[in-house]
C-alpha cells in the first residue's frame, strides 16, 4: 500500500512534469521515423524487422527509464525520500512505475510497428503477447536498479545504456529469438526452454535487485 | 514523554581522504533540546544527517532507542522529522499535496485539524493549494517544518532550522521547538546564537574533533 501510495505520487508527479513521457514519446517516433527513412522502398526480411522492434525498445527503454531515480536526484528530493520511507518500499514503488511504463511504451511501439511496417506479422500473437509480457516486466526490473546505481553518478546519460547492455543482453537475445519463433508460428510447447529462461531471467534479477537495492540507497 | 534516547559512540566520518570529525561521543535524551555548533564545514549537517540515518557513519555507532526498545535503521523514518535548508519538496505539488502524499506513503491517515492548525501555525494556511514553485524560500522552509512535525515524531533533528526566515518565522519556530521539545528529542545544529541559546546542552565540533559540550 505504502509502495503504491509512491507509485501515485511518482505518476502525478509524472502528468505534470512530463519527465519521462515526454522523452519516451519522442524517442519512439523518432527511431520508428529513422527506420521507415532508412528503409525506403525496399522490402525486408520479417525477422529483420521483429529485431529491429528490440532494438528500438531497447533504446526507448535506456532514454526514459533511468527517470524514475535521476529525476529525484536531479531535483533533490531523494532526501526526501530518504525520511518518509523504507528502502523496499521506495523500490518497489520506483518499479511499479516502470512497469506501467514500459507496457504503455511497448504497447505503443507494437502498435505503431504492426501500422507502418507490412512485413511485421506476427503467427502465434500468444507467443509473443508472452514474451512482451515477461520480457517487458524484465526490462523495468534491470532498468530501475540500473537507474538506482547510476543516479549518483556524474554521468548519468553516457553511463546508464554502457550498464544496461551487459545485463540487458541476455535477455534481449532471448526476446529476439521467441519473436522469431512467434513470426514463424511455432507454438508455445516448442518454445517452452526460451520462456522458462525468460520467466528466470525476471526472477533472478527481481530478487537480486531487492538484496542489492539496500546497499545502493544508503550513501 | 516519550523517553526517546540517542547515543553517538565513537563517531568518525571520513569523504574519501578527507576527515570530517574523529571520535564523537554524547547521549541525548528526550525532553531536552541539544545543539550541534561548529564553524562551516567542521561537520554539523554532516554530523545531522547521520543522526538522522540518512548518511553512514566511517566508523563508531548511532544507537536509536525508545522505552528501551532500539530502533531499527530502516525504520527511523517513522520515529524522526527532518528540517535543512537542502531538503526539498515536490515543487509540482501544492504545499497540501506534497504533505498529503507524505503521509499516505508514510501509511498513515490524514488528520485534517492537526494538519490545518499546523498550516495556520506556519502562517500558510492560505497558501496551502498554491504550487511549491510559487513559494518564496522562507515559505519552502516554514512547509519543511510541517512535514517534519506532521506524523508526530519522537525525535527532531532541524539543521539550520531559521535559515531564510524572517523575524515573525523565527519565532514561531522557536515556539514550536520550546513546545515539541517538553515531550520530544530536539537537536539543533546551527551557527546562530539565538538558535543555540534554547538548547540545554551544545556540542562544538571543530578541526576535526568534539571540542567540548557546554551545559546551561
Amino acid at each position: 500500500m505504502k509502495a503504491y501510495s509512491l507509485f501515485k505520487k511518482d505518476w502525478q508527479s509524472e502528468l505534470r512534469t512530463r519527465y519521462a513521457i515526454n522523452a519516451l514519446a519522442m524517442f519512439i517516433l523518432v527511431t520508428i521515423s529513422v527506420i521507415l527513412f532508412s528503409i525506403g522502398q525496399e522490402k525486408i526480411s520479417k525477422h529483420l524487422t521483429g529485431g529491429l522492434l528490440w532494438v528500438v525498445i531497447f533504446f526507448s527503454a535506456m532514454s526514459g527509464l533511468s527517470r524514475a531515480f535521476v529525476s529525484e536526484e536531479e531535483r533533490g528530493t531523494t532526501l526526501t525520500l530518504h525520511l518518509i520511507a523504507k528502502p523496499s518500499t521506495i523500490f518497489s514503488g520506483k518499479l511499479f512505475f516502470n512497469i506501467i511504463l514500459v507496457y504503455l511504451m511497448n504497447l505503443s511501439i507494437v502498435i505503431l510497428y504492426s501500422l507502418l511496417f507490412d512485413s511485421f506479422s506476427i503467427q502465434n500473437v500468444w507467443l509473443f503477447f508472452f514474451a512482451a509480457i515477461f520480457g517487458s516486466f524484465g526490462i523495468a526490473v534491470s532498468s530501475t536498479i540500473i537507474a538506482a546505481i547510476i543516479s549518483k553518478a556524474s554521468a548519468k546519460g553516457t553511463l546508464y545504456p554502457v550498464l544496461a547492455f551487459p545485463i540487458l543482453l541476455p535477455l534481449i537475445l532471448i526476446l529476439l529469438e521467441l519473436t522469431k519463433f512467434s513470426i514463424d508460428g511455432k507454438s508455445i510447447s516448442a518454445s517452452f526452454v526460451e520462456l522458462a529462461f525468460l520467466i528466470c531471467y525476471d526472477v533472478v534479477m527481481l530478487t537480486a535487485s531487492y538484496m542489492l537495492f539496500d546497499f545502493i540507497w544508503k550513501d | 514523554m516519550d523517553n526517546y534516547t540517542l547515543t553517538l559512540q565513537n563517531l568518525t566520518k571520513s569523504f574519501g581522504r578527507r576527515l570530517i570529525f574523529k571520535d564523537i561521543n554524547a547521549e541525548f535524551k528526550s525532553g531536552n533540546i541539544y545543539g550541534f555548533a561548529g564553524s562551516n564545514g567542521s561537520g554539523k549537517s554532516t554530523l545531522a544527517k547521520i543522526v538522522a540515518g540518512v548518511i553512514s557513519p566511517t566508523s563508531g555507532k548511532v544507537n536509536h532507542a525508545q522505552n528501551g526498545i532500539v530502533i531499527n535503521s530502516d525504520n527511523l523514518h517513522e520515529h524522526l522529522g527532518f528540517v535543512s535548508p537542502y531538503l526539498i519538496l515536490y515543487d509540482e505539488f501544492s504545499a497540501e499535496e506534497n504533505i498529503l502524499h507524505f503521509l499516505k506513503i508514510r501509511g498513515l491517515t490524514a488528520d485534517k485539524e492537526k494538519l490545518n492548525s499546523l498550516f495556520n501555525d506556519f502562517n500558510l494556511y492560505d497558501r496551502r493549494t498554491d504550487l511549491l514553485k510559487g513559494y518564496s524560500s522562507g515559505m519552502k522552509q516554514r512547509i519543511k517544518f510541517i512535514f517534519a512535525l506532521v506524523h508526530n515524531p519522537s525525535l527532531l533533528v532541524f539543521d539550520e532550522p531559521t535559515s531564510n526566515l524572517d523575524i515573525k518565522g523565527k519565532d514561531t519556530v522557536y515556539k514550536i521547538v520550546e513546545q515539541e521539545s517538553k515531550e520530544k528529542l530536539v537537536i539543533l545544529a546551527s551557527n546562530e546564537e539565538s538558535d543555540l541559546s534554547l538548547c540545554s546542552e551544545t556540542i562544538y565540533v571543530e578541526n576535526f574533533k568534539q571540542l567540548e559540550i557546554s551545559k546551561r
